[in-house]
C-alpha cells in the first residue's frame, strides 16, 4: 500500500512548489479520549512538524487546514507565527491545505479560524522559538534567557551566533506541541495592520483563483442538472450533441449529465443543446411557496431540545409582550459560480477546489467514488467568497467523476449562473416566537424564545451519509447524512438563541424539523441572524413598553461589561443621546435603531446603530448609515476585522432589505440576478466601525458578528420610523406599505 | 473562423466560432485572470474589459464584433490610471475575496479618466452595474477616491 503521504507529496512536487517536505504522522489515535484534550485544533493535530518546518536556507514552512476566502485568514496566521517565531513575514511560505499534508482542521467556518487554527500554530511556533532557543543554548553553554533573537538569527552578549536556520532538523519537530511555553508578551506583527498577502494577485490579474487554473490539454465541463430538485431523468440523447464541434463526451450516470469539451464556449452551447435532449420525471415536492412552508412548520416532525433553562423569580408580571418573527431562506450567491480541476492519473485523482474544508470534502469523495482516501487528493485553491457551504464542495464531485471517466486530462468545471442559484444549498427558513413579560418596574422578568428550523449544516464529512449533490442524482445513488444540529453553546438553529441579557425566568426550546424539501446548509451566522433579529427586535420593543431608553434597557439587562462597553462606544460614536429616534421631513420617514449580541455568546461583541430613511409612497427603505462598535479581544489584525465588520453590515443590509428564495412546488424559481436583486452600490450606506482594543484578551472570532446586530438595528431602526414594526424579513416595500396602512 | 485580436497591445489570431463571447478567448486563448465570469448575461460586472477605452462587458460581446484595442487589468504597469488603482486597492485593503474587483477597477479608470476627484455619489451611479457580495462597498469607493487624489499629486 502506498503511504498517503508519499501520493500527496509526489502530486505537491508536481505542482511545481519543489519543497522538501515530510513528517511524522500524528497518529489518529491521537483524537481518542484516552489522552487529554489540547487547545483549538492541536487537539486532533498534536505534532509540532505537522504545523511548521524549518528550512535550511532560511524559510519557514507553515502547515494550515483552514483555508483562505478572501478574509484575511492567510495573513493572520502568518501573523501570528512571525510574532512567536520572531522573524519577518517574508520567511513564511504557507502550503496550501492539502489533504495528506495539511493538518486537518476540519471546515472553515464559524468565525473559528483564529480560534483554533490561529491558537495552535502560536503554540506551536511558541514551541518551535523555545527548543531553537534551548538547542543554541546547549550548544553555546549558555543560558536560553541570555540569547537574542533577530528574524531567525540567535546571538549571544559574547557575539557568538546561530540561527534556526542552522539549528534546525526533522527530528527537533518530531514531538508533540508544548502547550506550556508562554506566548510572548510584547507584540511584533501581532496586533498590527499588516495588508494582506492575497490581495497583490486580485488587484493585478494574478493567478488568484481556482477559476484561473490552466493546464496544459485541459477540458472543459458543464452539467445538465435536473430542471427542479428529485428529479429524475426518463430519456436522453446525446447524438446531436456528440456531433457537435469540440465536444469530447457526454458522460452519464444515472440522472448525472455533463458534457465535455475542447473548448469552453463548446461546453456551455453542448449544455444548452443536451438540455433540450434530455426529458424528465418532475418531483414536483417541493412547498408551493414560502408562505406555505412558514404555515406547516409548526406541525412538522421535529427533534426538539431545551435549553438555557432558569427559574429563579416569582415576581409578578405587569406587562406581557408576544410576538411572531420570520427569516426566509437566503442564498450565498458567491459572484463567482462554483468551479474545479480534476485530473486521474496513476489511479489517484486530484481536485484543485474552493471547498472550505479539504477533509471533509475528501471523506464524502471517498464514499461517492469508491476509492480509498490515499488515492483521493484534494488541494486548496480560493474561489469567489462563499459566506458558507456553497455549490464548492458539490463541483468538485462533478469534476472528479468527469475526470475518473475521462483519465490523463485535467477537467475544469465551471458551475453557471443558474446551476449556482439553483442547488446551492440555502441558509435555512426560520420561524421565531418570543413571549416575555415585565414586572411593575419595567424590568424583564420572563422570557421565553421557540424556534422552528431546518438545520444549518449538511455539510461533506460525516459518518454517515453522502452530501455531495451529484451523488443522490447516480444510478446507485447515495443519501444525504441524517439531520443534526451543532449542539450548544455554539449552537446551530439555536445559535445566539440563549440571550446574553440576563432575565430571572428564561427558557428556549428549538424545534430541528427532519423534513428538508429545500437544500439547506450552513450560510454565514446559522440560525444567529434570525435569532438576534427577534431577540433584539423584542427587547426593543419591551423597553418602549416600559418607557425606556432602548440603550439603557440593554445595559441594565447585561452584567458583562464588554457587552455593555461596545453598547456605550456605538452610542457615542453615533450620538445616540442628541438625536431623535424619529422624525418626519420632506414627505420621508427617518428612523435609528440600535441593537447587540455577543456572537455565539462565545465570540466577538457588536453592538451597532441604524439610520434609516423610508419613502411612505413607495416603501422604499434606505439605510443611510451604519455605526458598529466591535470587540474581538486581542485583534491580529486590526484592520482584517474592520473589513469583516464592515462587510457584514453591508452584507446584512443585503439580506435584510431584499432576500428571499423564490420557490414553487415545481422548483427553484431562480436562475439570474433578475429573481434575486441583491444590494448594489446607489443603496450602500455610509459604514462607520470603530474596534475596542484588549491586548491581553484572547483572540476571538470575528467573521459573523454584525449580520445579526446589524439586521436588528435596521429594523429597529424601521419600527422607529414607521411606528410600527415588521415582523418578517425581507423588509420588502409592500411590508412597509402594509405596516402603514395597518397603524390605525 | 479565424480573428485577429489586440489584448493589452499584443496581437493574437483564434479560430473560434465569432458568436464566442469575447469572455472566453480572454481567458483561454490570451492568457487572462481578471475578466471573471459571473453571471453570463451582463447583470454583474465582474467581466468587464475596455475597447478602445470603453467599458464592454465580455461576457455577452461577441468577440466577432470586436473592432478595436483591448485592454485589461494585466496591463496595469504600463496604465496610468490602473496603476494609481492598484496602489489604492492595496492601501485601502478593498477587497475580501476579490472576485469582483477587476470589472471594479476597469470601470473605475472610465470614471477617473472622466473625472479625477468624483464625488461618493458619482462613483456609486458609475459602479451600479457591479455587484459585489462580500460588502467591500465602501472601501472600494474610498480606493477610486485615492487613486484619483494620487493621480492629481
Amino acid at each position: 500500500m502506498i503511504n498517503t503521504s508519499d501520493i500527496a507529496r509526489r502530486h505537491f512536487l508536481k505542482s511545481g512548489l519543489g519543497l522538501a517536505i515530510g513528517f511524522a504522522w500524528a497518529p489518529e489515535l491521537f483524537s481518542q479520549s484516552a489522552v487529554d484534550a489540547l487547545p483549538g485544533s492541536l487537539n486532533t493535530n498534536r505534532m509540532l512538524d505537522s504545523w511548521l518546518h524549518i528550512q535550511p536556507d532560511g524559510k519557514v514552512i507553515v502547515f494550515a487546514g483552514k483555508v483562505e476566502f478572501g478574509q484575511g485568514i492567510t495573513t493572520a496566521l502568518m501573523q501570528i507565527v512571525a510574532d512567536e517565531l520572531e522573524i519577518e513575514m517574508s520567511r513564511i511560505v504557507m502550503i496550501p491545505t492539502t489533504t495528506g499534508i495539511s493538518p486537518n482542521e476540519g471546515v472553515t467556518s464559524g468565525s473559528q479560524s483564529i480560534e483554533y487554527g490561529g491558537l495552535a500554530l502560536r503554540y506551536a511556533a511558541a514551541d518551535a522559538r523555545e527548543i531553537l532557543l534551548e538547542r543554541a543554548a546547549l550548544q553555546m553553554g549558555i543560558a536560553a534567557a541570555d540569547l537574542r533573537i533577530n528574524n531567525g538569527e540567535i546571538t549571544a552578549p559574547t557575539g557568538r551566533n546561530t540561527s534556526y536556520w542552522a539549528l534546525a532538523n526533522r527530528e527537533l519537530f518530531q514531538k508533540q506541541v508544548s502547550t506550556k511555553t508562554a506566548f510572548k508578551k510584547s507584540h511584533t506583527t501581532i496586533g498590527q495592520p499588516i495588508r494582506r498577502v492575497d490581495i497583490p494577485a486580485k488587484v493585478s490579474g494574478g493567478t488568484a483563483y481556482v477559476q484561473d487554473i490552466k493546464m496544459p490539454g485541459m477540458l472543459h465541463a458543464r452539467v445538465i442538472r435536473p430542471p427542479a430538485p428529485r428529479a429524475a431523468i426518463l430519456k436522453l440523447d446525446a447524438g446531436q450533441v456528440e456531433k457537435m464541434p469540440g465536444v469530447v463526451a457526454v458522460i452519464q450516470n444515472g440522472s448525472f449529465v455533463a458534457v465535455v469539451a475542447q473548448r469552453e464556449e463548446q461546453a456551455i452551447q453542448a449544455r444548452e443543446v443536451l438540455k433540450k435532449n434530455i426529458s424528465w420525471k418532475l418531483a414536483e415536492d417541493l412547498p408551493p411557496s414560502l408562505s406555505s412552508w412558514f404555515r406547516g412548520m409548526k406541525q412538522k416532525s421535529s427533534t426538539d431540545t431545551v435549553i438555557g433553562v432558569k427559574q429563579g423569580s416569582s415576581r409578578a408580571r405587569s406587562k406581557v409582550l408576544s410576538a411572531q418573527f420570520t427569516k426566509p431562506f437566503i442564498a450565498h450567491a458567491s459572484i463567482g459560480p462554483s468551479c474545479a480541476v480534476a485530473l486521474m492519473k496513476d489511479d489517484a485523482l486530484t481536485v484543485w477546489t474552493h471547498s472550505q474544508g479539504m477533509y471533509p470534502l475528501r471523506t464524502d469523495l471517498v464514499k461517492t467514488l469508491g476509492l480509498p482516501p490515499e488515492k483521493i487528493i484534494c488541494i486548496h485553491k480560493e474561489g469567489s467568497g462563499m459566506y458558507g457551504q456553497s455549490g464548492a464542495d458539490d463541483v468538485a464531485l462533478d469534476a472528479m467523476l468527469i475526470a475518473k471517466a475521462l483519465p490523463n486530462q485535467p477537467i475544469r468545471v465551471q458551475w453557471m449562473r443558474d446551476d449556482e442559484f439553483k442547488w446551492e444549498p440555502y441558509g435555512s427558513a426560520m420561524i421565531v416566537n418570543i413571549d416575555a413579560a415585565l414586572d411593575r418596574d419595567g424590568n424583564i422578568v420572563d422570557w421565553k424564545h421557540e424556534l422552528w428550523s431546518n438545520t444549518h449544516s449538511t455539510r461533506p464529512g460525516e459518518p454517515t451519509g453522502d452530501n455531495l449533490l451529484a451523488s443522490w442524482y447516480l444510478e446507485t445513488p447515495f443519501r444525504p447524512s441524517p439531520v443534526k444540529n451543532i449542539p450548544q453553546p455554539a449552537g446551530g438553529s439555536d445559535r445566539n438563541a440563549i440571550p446574553l441579557y440576563v432575565f430571572p425566568n428564561q427558557k428556549v426550546v428549538n424545534h430541528l424539523l427532519e423534513e428538508m424539501p429545500v437544500r439547506v446548509s450552513a450560510l454565514r451566522t446559522l440560525g444567529a441572524y434570525a435569532n438576534v433579529f427577534a431577540i433584539e427586535s423584542m427587547m426593543d420593543d419591551l423597553a418602549k413598553s416600559a418607557n425606556q431608553d432602548p440603550a439603557q434597557f440593554r445595559i441594565k439587562h447585561l452584567q458583562d461589561s464588554r457587552a455593555v462597553d461596545v453598547i456605550t462606544q456605538v452610542s457615542k460614536m453615533a450620538a445616540w443621546d442628541k438625536t431623535p429616534m424619529s422624525y418626519k421631513k420632506g414627505g420621508k420617514l427617518y428612523g435609528r435603531g440600535l441593537a447587540f449580541a455577543k456572537y455565539k455568546n462565545l465570540s466577538v461583541y457588536v453592538a451597532c446603530i441604524a439610520d434609516v430613511m423610508v419613502d411612505p409612497k413607495t416603501g422604499k427603505i434606505s439605510v443611510t448609515d451604519l455605526y458598529a462598535s466591535a470587540d474581538g479581544g486581542l485583534a491580529i489584525n486590526p484592520d482584517g476585522f474592520k473589513n469583516q465588520i464592515e462587510g457584514g453590515l453591508v452584507q446584512t443590509t443585503s439580506w435584510t432589505l431584499y432576500e428571499s428564495v423564490p420557490f414553487n412546488q415545481a422548483g427553484i424559481e431562480v436562475s439570474s440576478w433578475s429573481e434575486y436583486p441583491v444590494l448594489r452600490f446607489a443603496d450602500v450606506p455610509n459604514v462607520y466601525v470603530e474596534i475596542i482594543h484588549r491586548e491581553n484578551e484572547k483572540s476571538l472570532g470575528v467573521g459573523e458578528g454584525s449580520q445579526g446586530p446589524g439586521c436588528a438595528a435596521i429594523a429597529n431602526a424601521v419600527a422607529n420610523a414607521l411606528g410600527q414594526r415588521i415582523f418578517d424579513l425581507p423588509l420588502t416595500p409592500e411590508r412597509v406599505k402594509a405596516a402603514l396602512a395597518s397603524k390605525t | 473562423m479565424a480573428l485577429k485580436l489586440s489584448v493589452n497591445g499584443q496581437v493574437i489570431s483564434v479560430d473560434v466560432d465569432p458568436e464566442t463571447p469575447l469572455l472566453y478567448v480572454l481567458r483561454n486563448d490570451a492568457a487572462i485572470n481578471s475578466a471573471k465570469y459571473g453571471c453570463g448575461l451582463g447583470q454583474c460586472g465582474a467581466c468587464a474589459v475596455l475597447l478602445d477605452g470603453e467599458v464592454v462587458l465580455s461576457c455577452s460581446y461577441p468577440v466577432g464584433s470586436v473592432k478595436g484595442n483591448i485592454s485589461t487589468l494585466e496591463s496595469y504597469e504600463s496604465d496610468v490610471t490602473l496603476n494609481a488603482l492598484n496602489k489604492a486597492f492595496i492601501a485601502e485593503q478593498a477587497v475580501q475575496c476579490g472576485y469582483c474587483i477587476s470589472g471594479m477597477m476597469i470601470r473605475a479608470k472610465q470614471i477617473l479618466e472622466k473625472n479625477r476627484h468624483p464625488s461618493v455619489t458619482q462613483i456609486k451611479e458609475g459602479l451600479q452595474g457591479h455587484l459585489c457580495r462580500c460588502g467591500t462597498h465602501t472601501r472600494i469607493i474610498k480606493a477610486i477616491q485615492r487613486a484619483g487624489k494620487e493621480m492629481s499629486a
